[in-house]
């Protein structure tokens, strides 16, 4: 699949996440801001990287700003994320949620 | 080698500071040696001085020991006053030994260190900025992290010598008679600087406000003083304290704050004549709210209350539920002012707070004690000095003084964010887990399992959950997942005392 729009989800709340996803070229290009990154970077870069496969993408920029999210508040902000970038906000897919 | 609870102390700082590794908070017997300073005596009658500089220039010498207090909080313009002549003078290699560093005092002191106008320091703690620069290895020497208990014993001792101490006060007479409790820029009492003031070789007041002599109550005393300085303010009223204390309405935080409540009133210290010391957390300021309306139904009234005193507990003092404030801080306006009209709120220097090379301390004679911490581990252990990305960013305050209560509660949430308070080993050990008796979290509270008094009496009270340390970290973990480990590199960036000057722990330079 590929990226039609640059879209987001998310906020800058605490214990949030803001996801910006958009169009790339080059597999996953990972941009992360986190006060956690020392100790839970890999782990979001991982959670999200799972969301994007599971929707068949193969290219995209992903540009990340953490609050100190949980890992199910980093899949649901992904799988908006996706849904938006992708333009199927209104049939979502039920299958990788 | 390991002390008592598993750090390892490299080898070469305990022969370099001639250390003992900490082996137990059981310090009764310990044998203690004064230092006092020595002077030559003055018959003046007026100790005034016009210039700071020509102040500095005429006490400093390189490679001294100068020491400032933090009672001005974030509010302090003596710190930057003074450490700017330093800079300006071209001075090198002093010590810096302030019973405290706050942040607005971090911008000059890493000028200092850039410098080499500073290359030691000593503190109860360091945050932002400059906790950033020394966790990145900014000063050669480590930096020596000491309880406010523990300064005064290692003021005492000779550990630390104070060669100039400069004491910024809201007010004083030509002859240094000064308290902390009248002017614009009040803040209570002047407990930590007192230290300074009994034992530092120079004594140097700064003041925005000359009082006719003889100037009281006099907290500090003409005996003690050499000089005295006038500049335009010592301090911004704003800063000093925070303003109206505000209770919490995190639902989270006052949940924390009733279970509090609860272990206390079902312990067995729970009864009349009983001594208690609280911090300034959200949390903290609401358990004094439940613990009054619990003093009044049971008609229970504390003999004092201890440490840092806020306004809540004034309110107590004046309501008649305690009666002595044993203040040796105060942390906002209304704890500062009441000092005057409240002669049952004692000023207490230091030592008698908190100091274990001593005769008995206050904290030996407190039943309960409600304290902070950024992490504890199964082992009960606490860390109150490195934050969760390995940097310093706290300060042991009180935290290994208080800790010694009958009955210390440490409250904390379970997670903040998405860091585990609980967690397997502390970063950093500050507090043995030996002191703490009770961790209590928004689900439940973990009981020391040395203890069993207490498993005993608290487990089967209504609406407090009891669980093994174990669980709380396993429930912690569970919900943030398994942190990557942090990465440090070997070198020793600053040292953890315990309270009785052996060491506790160290910290290394982060890896970045």
């Amino acid at each position: 699949m590929e990226i039609k729009e640059t879209a987001m989800a998310g906020t800058l709340e605490s214990s949030d996440i803001q996801i910006m996803l958009s169009a790339g070229t080059n597999g996953y290009e990972f941009e992360l801001e986190s006060d956690v990154a020392k100790q839970f970077g890999d782990q979001i870069k991982a959670t999200i990287t799972n969301v994007l496969e599971a929707y068949d993408i193969q290219n995209a920029k992903i540009s990340v700003v953490d609050k100190g999210a949980l890992d199910l508040v980093i899949k649901a902000r992904a799988l908006t994320a996706v849904q938006r970038a992708l333009g199927i906000v209104d049939t979502p897919n039920w299958e990788v949620m | 080698m390991e002390n008592k609870v598993n750090r390892n102390i490299p080898d070469e700082i305990l022969a370099k500071y001639a250390y003992q590794p900490f082996t137990s908070t059981d310090i009764e017997g310990m044998p203690v040696e004064r230092v006092l300073p020595t002077f030559e005596a003055t018959t003046g009658s007026n100790k005034l001085v016009d210039s700071l500089t020509d102040l500095v220039n005429k006490t400093v010498r390189d490679g001294m020991t100068i020491s400032f207090h933090h009672h001005f909080r974030e509010g302090d313009f003596v710190f930057n006053k003074v450490m700017r002549i330093i800079i300006d003078n071209g001075y090198q290699d002093l010590t810096l030994a302030p019973s405290s560093l706050t942040n607005v005092m971090n911008d000059i002191v890493v000028e200092a260190i850039e410098k080499g106008v500073v290359t030691n320091i000593t503190s109860s703690g360091m945050r932002g900025t400059l906790g950033d620069a020394i966790s990145h290895g900014a000063l050669a020497n480590p930096v020596i992290f000491r309880s406010h208990g523990n300064r005064a014993r290692a003021i005492e001792t000779g550990a630390i010598k104070i060669d100039v101490a400069f004491l910024g006060v809201p007010n004083a007479d030509e002859m240094g008679n000064a308290n902390g409790m009248d002017g614009d820029s009040a803040f209570g009492s002047l407990g930590y600087a007192l230290m300074d003031a009994q034992y530092a070789q120079t004594v140097v007041l700064i003041t925005d406000t000359l009082k006719p002599y003889p100037n009281t109550p006099a907290s500090i005393k003409q005996t003690q003083v050499d000089y005295v300085v006038q500049v335009d303010a010592v301090g911004d009223p704003e800063k000093i304290g925070s303003g109206a204390t505000r209770f919490t309405k995190d639902p989270k935080e006052l949940k924390i704050a009733e279970m509090v409540n609860k272990v206390i009133t079902h312990s067995p210290y729970f009864k009349d004549g009983f001594s208690f010391q609280t911090g300034t957390g959200g949390a903290a300021l609401a358990v004094t709210r439940f613990l009054r309306q619990a003093m009044l139904d049971n008609q229970i009234k504390a003999s004092f209350a201890l440490g840092g005193i806020t306004k809540p507990t004034v309110d107590l003092l004046e309501e008649g539920l305690i009666s002595r404030l044993m203040d040796v801080q105060d942390f906002d306006k209304g704890a500062a002012e009441s000092m005057h009209k409240n002669r049952n709120q004692q000023e207490i220097d230091a030592s008698w707070y908190a100091d274990a090379a001593n005769k008995g301390a206050m904290v030996d004679k407190l039943d309960v004690v409600i304290l902070s911490a950024l992490e504890i581990d199964t082992k009960f252990n606490v860390n109150v000095m490195s934050g969760s990305d390995g940097v310093i960013r706290g300060a042991i305050g009180g935290h290994q003084d208080a800790a010694t209560a009958k009955l210390t509660i440490i409250s904390a949430p379970l997670v903040r964010g998405r860091i585990a308070t609980i967690v397997p080993d502390v970063t950093t050990v500050v507090t043995p887990g030996e002191s703490i008796d009770v961790i209590v979290t928004e689900v439940g509270i973990a009981i020391n399992p040395l203890r069993e008094d207490l498993l005993a009496v608290l487990s089967d009270v209504p609406g407090v959950p009891v669980f093994t340390i174990e669980e709380l970290q396993q429930m912690a973990e569970k919900k943030v997942g398994t942190p990557k480990p942090l990465e440090f590199t070997d070198r020793v960036v600053a040292l953890i005392e315990y309270r009785d000057g052996t060491i506790m722990d160290v910290i290394h330079e982060v890896k970045d």
